[in-house]
């Protein structure tokens, strides 16, 4: 092996090497969901504007578009979750012997919790993949825009995907966990890349939380006033709000 | 040379000042190709021992390096406070090299050798620089430079510190150069090793045998020359400012072995510690002598005011400022709370004596802030001696910046120890002693931040320099471990194991060595007398006999068995005492740590009457005493013999030593 | 005080190890938590039994040989001390105390409640020093350190090497530890060059010891007689990164 290739290997075995791929890939998994809570938001605007910005990113570069950042997505989540679990097997092994009184003086509860709510977000990813992006429900994959028939309706997808109280719930607890999961996460992460200091630790400390409860809030609002019909699907086509989504779809 | 009887402690000629420039330029030289033949064996790994093995090796000898702690880390150096001397004059407040020289020789009541005392004011800057480079954390001015402060006997400031940390600081700096070495395979660390004996082949020290304190295993070490630097001996008294763990079995074993005891009465009483508070306590705890820079030590005038405190029924804050005796200050006008530690240390013992103590138990006087926080403000008291206050509350649980801190003296240091000669090697050829566990420098009294010194100055460029002149002489590799001696050794470090673990008594080690350290606080600690001294070395056998006869080991030789080694220390303390007991009846005169009732100004005294000294100070006899005792050991029970270096002033003149 | 004592023994090394239960009565108030058990071993001798093995020595809590976990929390609950400087004041009269090792893989077990740290002494001897040969030194006042410097050096030298940032890790990570020694010689102009080394060193040492990683629960920081922050892992991370990233491509 090449020196460089020798230089990267060491890194990569490495406990700080890994948990620095963890942190980089956090960031682009947090930079998705503050973008997919965005996108999400836009069913407030009505049909017309969610639809609009499904239908543009699916065909931003052509259609390319969708797919590069799908695979930047998927392989840093891939990453994040294969050099986790690389590192949680080895911080097993580091304390075989557990106290008969066990006791923390400063953890918090988000801190302690992070493969299980990390490993619950997996199960909900995959879930949500098959539930909204790939539809396996046949119901949901026919529905069609009723202002432009010619596109897919995801606003009405929305609407009736969580009619299902128990896909609301599962919802709930999921983000409630991923959540969790970035309190302790996005905290974590300026520490990793050592850009914690005693200047900067208490605003990365509210940061972490600020950004969680943000998200939290916006993608917990969007299931919880569909459950209490404050979003209803009546059939009609969307109309242009005041704040019309800003890039056209393209005509073609 | 310069003759000194019959011991040749080895001073070369010349200038004071240029005896080492001249001693180097001289000295013998060994090439590098034969520099990692030589096998040396280091025994203790604090300041003294971890730097020389360190330098040792970085100059390219094969290097063993043992300690019974863990971790070369851990050694007892690593828990002085203050600070370290050297005379850099950066302050640019009139000091030198011969300053610190001087002050070094005043402050040991001129009981040490000009020559060594010398070389160690030299080299004192040197150190400095080494530990800078090294990285450790002195403290600093804002411009970026070095800061010092002032410390008890010197009127300069020439102490560097790192907080309340530069030994632990100064510590990590050689440790890290040892680990270092240890790293490039230039030295083997045996960690959690008890040297148990030392092997002197034809008259020359060439090994040791050890106990690994895990296993129990006991093996032999051969080398081409041995160095001990295994600290001191304050825990003769049970309770002293020393690591638990801190003995004397080394120095003794060398002593049984040929080596001379150095002026054991020499013992330094350290000012400021905190009181005792019961009968179960297992050591004492110092405050750094810093505390003195700012704190003002007083108790109250009357006895019965005192009562009232110890009973709880007044406190400080109700004894009105002219009711207050700040005694230093009133005896010691020009040094005042920063007296030396054995007039510091005695003037406490004088006023509890008097039933003006503060303690409970009657023997504590205050240590007060409270005009510093009104001076400086808390923040500038936090800043310089915060991690102090911190550790005291947590002992005492009082606040120190609401309440006077309580004080008392404490064994600390041990100025006594193995005999040694310029080269820092003994009377037994090839065995070397550095640190606190020689006798060189501080003669009957060290002066507060000079311990570190000696140290360092010891390992990192004194026994650099001056053991080739014993290694040049000897062929490398000539004594191995087959040698009979060996075999002769490890078969009495048997036997004396085996010998306790039979006792099986049903007296615990620890009972034993409180009942020591009771006999020597009272009869040879801060003040001694004739009929004490006799009388307690008439006890000491009682002692001995009841140790060997009642003492319980639990459990084998196998394996960590922590009453098994001390066991072994305590029976090692018991005939050290009674070296310690003769050399301070022997010496009938009063200097520095070593204070005899019967020696000490009375109000007859021109010196008092002139008013240069106050009545009860101590009393040298130059005419008498001015020489080192160095005692040869004569087997179990018997009286030690002495030999005497006499001591030669050319440089200074022997004064009464006068802080007023 | 009277109080009740649940308290590690083990043998040996190899042995498997249990929890045995010990009176501790008539324990003055005073006493420190180390003469708490210098009192029961003392007992336990004149009962004929083996006494409690436990590391210590300088008993003031700054040579980092005493390394018990009290209830669970290396050092005890209170903060900025070592086990010696714990002081039964601090408890109750009836108090149950659980008295364990410091775990972790990397700290075997060699008896009772004496665990081996000699992997701290390995990730020292892999870099965590200055080469300076004896007598090649500058004058000390050659080089200005601005005392922020020197004083953020101070804060994280004052590690003194007990391990209770690894015991109290779930994890036992050692990155506390090695980024208190990393950060007190990467803060000062000596230990600039060799910066990278040191960091590379310490840290592969660090790994092969068998330590865990850092999960940034930042218990290590609640235990740390020394009260070391973990700002010092972050200075551990970046440097690292710097010191790879430049290992890779120089």
């Amino acid at each position: 092996m090449n020196a460089l290739g020798q230089s990267l290997l060491n890194f990569w075995r490495s406990s700080i090497g890994k948990k620095l791929i963890v942190a980089v890939t956090g960031i682009i998994l947090v930079g998705f969901l503050l973008a997919h809570m965005a996108g999400n938001l836009l069913i407030f605007q009505g049909r017309e504007s969610m639809n609009d910005y499904a239908y543009f990113l699916h065909h931003f570069l052509h259609g390319v578009g969708i797919w590069l950042f799908r695979i930047v997505l998927l392989g840093a989540f891939i990453l994040h979750i294969v050099t986790t679990i690389a590192l949680v097997r080895q911080n097993r092994g580091a304390r075989s012997e557990k106290y008969a009184c066990e006791a923390t003086v400063k953890a918090s509860l988000s801190s302690k919790i992070m493969i299980w709510s990390g490993l619950t977000v997996l199960g909900f990813v995959i879930f949500h993949i098959f539930h909204f992006t790939i539809r396996v429900d046949p119901d949901l994959a026919g529905m069609k825009d009723p202002g432009d028939p010619s596109r897919h309706d995801v606003y009405g997808m929305v609407i009736a995907g969580f009619q299902n109280p128990l896909v609301v719930l599962f919802y709930i607890i999921a983000v409630t966990l991923l959540c969790s999961h970035l309190r302790h996460g996005i905290a974590s992460l300026f520490q990793t890349l050592g850009l914690r200091s005693e200047k900067t630790r208490v605003a990365i400390q509210y940061a972490g939380i600020a950004i969680a409860i943000i998200l939290w809030l916006g993608f917990l609002s969007i299931p919880t006033l569909i459950t209490f019909g404050a979003i209803e699907d009546n059939g009609e086509a969307g109309k242009h709000s005041s704040t019309t989504f800003v890039i056209d779809p393209p005509k073609c | 040379m310069a003759s000194n009887g019959s011991l040749d402690s080895a001073i070369p000629e010349g200038e004071l000042s240029e005896k080492w420039t001249k001693y180097k330029s001289k000295a013998k030289l060994i090439n590098p190709a034969n520099k990692r033949k030589y096998k040396i064996i280091v025994v203790g790994s604090g300041l003294a021992g971890g730097s020389a093995a360190a330098t040792l090796s970085e100059l390219g000898y094969q290097v063993k390096c043992f300690c019974y702690q863990d971790s070369p880390r851990r050694a007892h150096s690593i828990a002085a406070q203050g600070g370290i001397n050297a005379a850099k004059n950066y302050q640019n407040d009139g000091d030198s090299v011969y300053r610190l020289f001087y002050d070094t020789i005043k402050g040991g009541d001129f009981r040490s050798r000009e020559a060594n005392v010398h070389r160690l004011a030299e080299v004192s800057v040197n150190i400095i620089d080494q530990c800078v480079a090294q990285g450790v954390p002195f403290a600093r001015e804002y411009g970026g430079l070095l800061d010092n402060r002032s410390f008890g006997g010197a009127q300069v400031s020439r102490t560097f510190y790192a907080r309340g940390q530069t030994g632990q600081q100064l510590l990590i700096g050689a440790y890290q150069a040892l680990e270092k070495e240890i790293d490039k395979g230039g030295v083997e660390m045996f960690c959690r090793t008890e040297m148990l004996d030392l092997v002197v082949v034809d008259g020359h020290a060439k090994g040791i045998v050890v106990r690994d304190l895990k296993t129990g295993e006991i093996t032999s070490h051969a080398a081409d020359c041995v160095l001990l630097a295994t600290g001191g001996y304050g825990n003769v008294f049970f309770l002293s400012t020393n690591a638990m763990g801190c003995n004397v079995m080394a120095a003794f074993r060398a002593h049984k072995r040929g080596a001379y005891m150095a002026n054991p009465c020499y013992t330094q009483i350290h000012p400021t510690c905190i009181p005792v508070s019961g009968d179960y306590q297992s050591k004492l705890t110092l405050m750094s002598e810093s505390l003195r820079n700012d704190g003002r030590i007083w108790v109250p005038k009357s006895a019965e005011t005192a009562k009232k405190i110890r009973e709880g029924q007044l406190t400080a804050a109700d004894v009105a400022e002219e009711d207050r005796d700040y005694y230093l200050e009133r005896k010691y006008p020009s040094f005042g709370n920063l007296a030396p530690r054995d007039i510091s240390s005695r003037s406490a013992k004088e006023a509890c004596d008097e039933g003006r103590g503060v303690a409970k138990t009657g023997l504590g006087v205050f240590l007060d802030f409270s005009d510093a926080i009104e001076r400086l403000g808390e923040d500038t008291i936090r800043a310089r001696y915060g991690n102090l206050f911190q550790m005291y509350e947590k002992i005492t649980g009082d606040n120190p910046y609401k309440t006077p801190m309580m004080i008392y003296p404490a064994v600390h240091y041990t100025m006594g120890g193995l005999w040694v000669d310029y080269n820092l090697m003994s009377n037994v050829a090839g065995l070397h002693v550095l640190g606190e566990a020689n006798f060189s420098d501080h003669g009957a009294n060290r002066l507060g931040a000079s311990a570190l010194m000696q140290g360092l100055a010891d390992g990192y460029f004194v026994i650099p320099a001056t053991l080739p002149n014993y290694l040049a002489e000897v062929e490398p590799g000539s004594v191995t471990v087959d040698a009979p001696e060996f075999a002769e050794a490890e078969k009495a470090v048997r036997e004396r194991i085996d010998k306790l673990l039979s006792i099986k008594g049903n007296k615990t080690v620890d009972s034993f060595h409180r009942e020591l350290g009771l006999l020597m606080w009272d009869k040879c600690g801060m003040a001694r007398n004739k009929e004490g001294l006799e009388e307690a070395l008439r006890r000491l056998p009682e002692i001995r006999k009841d140790f060997w006869e009642n003492v319980r080991i639990p459990g084998s030789g196998e394996g960590v068995n922590m009453e098994l080694e001390k066991a072994g220390r305590v029976a090692d303390f018991i005939d050290f005492a009674e070296v310690m007991l003769h050399d301070a009846l022997d010496r009938g005169e009063s200097c520095g740590g070593h204070f005899r009732e019967e020696h000490q100004f009375t109000k007859d005294d021109e010196a008092v009457k002139s008013g240069y000294t106050n009545e009860g100070e101590a009393k040298r006899r130059d005419d008498e005493f001015c020489y080192v005792s160095a005692w040869e050991y004569k087997g179990p029970g018997e009286k030690p013999v002495l030999h005497k270096e006499e001591l030669e002033f050319e440089n200074v003149e022997l004064a009464v030593r006068s802080y007023k | 005080m009277n109080l009740t004592l649940k308290v590690w023994r083990q043998a040996h090394a190899d042995d498997t190890g249990s929890i045995e239960t010990y009176p501790a009565e008539n324990i003055p108030e005073e006493a420190s938590f180390l003469e708490m058990l210098d009192i029961v071993n003392e007992r336990i001798i004149e009962d004929g039994g083996d006494p409690i093995h436990f590391d210590h020595d300088c008993r003031e809590g700054i040579c980092g040989m005493c390394s018990l976990t009290i209830n669970g929390v290396p050092h005890s609950k209170e903060t900025g001390i070592t086990t010696c400087q714990v002081h039964m004041r601090k408890f109750r009269d009836g108090d149950t105390i659980w008295v364990e090792p410091f775990r972790a893989r990397a700290f075997p077990i060699v008896k009772d409640l004496i665990t081996d740290r000699s992997a701290f002494d390995r990730i020292v001897a892999a870099g965590g020093y200055i080469s300076v040969r004896t007598g090649a030194a500058p004058d000390a006042n050659a080089t200005p350190v601005p005392k922020i410097d020197a004083d953020a050096a101070f804060d994280a030298a004052a590690c003194i090497g007990c391990g209770a940032c690894v015991a109290a890790c779930k994890n036992a990570s050692a990155m506390l530890f090695v980024g208190a020694k990393a950060t007190h010689l990467n803060k000062l102009p000596q230990g600039e060059p060799e910066k990278d080394k040191r960091v590379l060193g310490m840290v592969r040492q660090m790994d092969a010891e068998g330590f865990g990683n850092c999960t940034n629960q930042y218990e290590c920081e609640g235990v740390c007689p020394k009260e070391i922050s973990a700002d010092v892992i972050a200075k551990l991370n970046r440097d690292y990164a710097a010191a790879a990233g430049r290992e890779a491509v120089e």
